[in-house]
């Protein structure tokens, strides 16, 4: 397994740069990774959407939500969720959250 | 007498009806089964219909040849459970009371959540095949459709089993082949997932296949609206995929009848302990199958494996004892690749797909995560299997909690 420095924190990352072990984490790393996903500045709507797939990520076994858990679990649309993380947001909101990638089961 | 009563004649209901009732002394324990539908549909087999190898007969039975004796068959539905009475209301006004609830009630697709799925061209140039009117509607429309751009499409995870989408397309293109049209048809597959494999070791041994079947993939696919007239696939960032035939995969959702009772999430599955299958908020309801929020695939295979190590588990629980950890998200899967080949996969909560042989290491005969003609026949055979041992609760020799055995490490 790869490790990066990220923040001035060693991580470990797996090929396509996802954090393995959501425990190294922390809000610095995330704006890190933010800024690599090209998203400057991570605002308190951006910050809504990590902060309830961190805290759901328990209850589904580390995986990271889908798109319709968190619209549901937020009130943010999905539309919005496009517009605060282009191209993507459930697989750029789950690496920013420090979470894996959302899989299929192949 | 105490009473277990089973919401859904489906795979979980029945199997679980079939597995009880020899487990349980028939003085001490009576069963209830309840469904508003007298057929049962073997789901796998939906996937062989549009291209005409298999037809209705082939996938359904009555529902009532796979009750067990000594279990009660009620044709009705469930209008609203009641946890906190431990009843059951029921649509024609009555109502059955339980010692311990086990909910088996499935998943569905929901067209309607995607504007423009289901209007004017639902059947016509947008299709499905996860329902038997579906399915067969669609074989009516292959049979005679002239080629064009096809295009697969998964609105949102998680659906009923995941590699059914691929190997529809997988089996179109053989399909095409063999009437001579594949030069005509283009085949798409829009995901909302970032490929058609996502696991490492999967996508490494796999990946070349929808290439070298020149199936054209588009990764984080998320579609927001469909334009029937125009006939384009529209993604929230406002991208497009035009199609001449829209093979969709709706949106699924667990039944209405768990949302009306206060038990789902947001897609109304129940959450359950995910490897007791106990409600997390009930201490006498289990849910089985595709109902219960699972992080694991919403298959029969699944809950063949679940039940396996349940039987053991309710007989602690009726005893007062705790429960055993004992389902390990175990599943198997056989993937038809067309031209008469297959793939296999194995895997469960922590363990992705790997490749090796299966049951037996080193031997098969079935070949995890490689093509081959041993496992088609697998998935040919497993039909039989199914209306014969799995669904009236006979036991197959193979292990229920997943082994590393036979399996390479990558």
């Amino acid at each position: 397994m790869a490790t990066k420095v990220i923040a001035g924190k060693e991580v470990q990352i797996n090929d396509e740069g996802f954090m393995t072990d959501p425990a190294e984490w922390n809000k610095e790393i995330a704006a890190a990774i933010a800024v690599e996903e090209g998203i400057s500045a991570l605002t308190d709507a951006h910050w809504k959407v990590i902060d309830f797939c961190r805290t759901t990520t328990a209850g589904l076994g580390g995986k990271s939500p889908t798109l319709r858990q968190i619209t549901a679990g937020t009130g943010v649309s999905t539309k919005e969720l496009f517009s605060l993380f282009p191209k993507g947001p459930a697989k750029k909101v789950a690496k920013i959250a420090g979470l894996g990638k959302p899989e299929g089961c192949v | 007498m105490k009473r277990l009563l089973i919401i859904g004649a489906g795979t979980a209901g029945t199997m679980i009806a079939n597995r009880l009732r020899r487990a349980l002394d028939v003085e001490e324990w009576n069963i209830t089964i309840v469904d508003p539908v007298e057929t049962h549909y073997y789901q796998p087999g939906f996937l062989f219909i549009p291209f005409g190898m298999y037809s209705k007969n082939d996938v359904v039975k009555p529902t009532r040849d796979f009750i067990p004796v000594g279990a009660d068959f009620v044709k009705a539905a469930a209008d609203l459970i009641e946890p906190d009475q431990n009843r059951v209301k029921l649509a024609d006004g009555r109502t059955l009371g339980y010692d311990v609830l086990v909910i088996g009630t499935g998943a569905y697709i929901h067209p309607e959540e995607t504007p423009g799925l289901r209007e004017q061209e639902w059947g016509r140039s947008i299709h499905e095949f996860y329902t038997l009117e579906g399915a067969i509607a669609l074989a009516r429309h292959l049979r005679t459709w002239q080629g064009g751009r096809l295009v697969v499409n998964v609105v949102e995870n998680p659906i009923k089993c995941p590699v059914a989408p691929l190997e529809f397309i997988m089996l179109a293109d053989w399909f095409f082949h063999e009437k001579g049209l594949r030069d005509r048809v283009e085949l798409v597959y829009a995901t909302p997932l970032s490929g058609a494999f996502t696991k490492p070791i999967a996508s490494k041994h796999l990946g070349y296949i929808l290439e070298q079947k020149n199936i054209e993939v588009v990764p984080d696919f998320v579609v927001e609206h469909v334009d029937p007239d125009a006939k384009k696939l529209v993604h929230y960032d406002e991208s497009e995929v035009e199609y001449d035939l829209l093979v969709t995969i709706p949106l699924h959702k667990g039944d209405e009848l768990v949302a009306r009772s206060g038990l789902g999430d947001e897609l109304n599955y129940v959450p359950v302990d995910r490897h007791t299958l106990l409600s997390k908020t009930r201490d006498n309801i289990f849910v089985f199958g595709d109902a219960a929020a699972l992080p694991t695939s919403k298959a029969g295979s699944v809950i063949h494996y679940a039940v396996d190590g349940f039987v053991e588990n309710f007989l602690r629980y009726v005893d007062g004892l705790d429960l055993l950890p004992s389902f390990d998200g175990h599943a198997n899967c056989f993937i038809e690749s067309g031209f008469g080949k297959g793939l296999l996969l194995d895997f469960n909560y922590e363990v992705e797909p790997l490749p090796g042989r299966y049951p037996l290491p080193g031997v098969g005969p079935f070949a995890l995560l490689q093509e081959s003609e041993m496992n088609h026949w697998g998935k040919v055979m497993f039909r039989w299997m199914y209306w014969n041992i799995l669904l009236k609760g006979k036991e197959l020799p193979l292990p229920a909690r997943m082994s590393m055995m036979g399996k390479w490490a990558r």
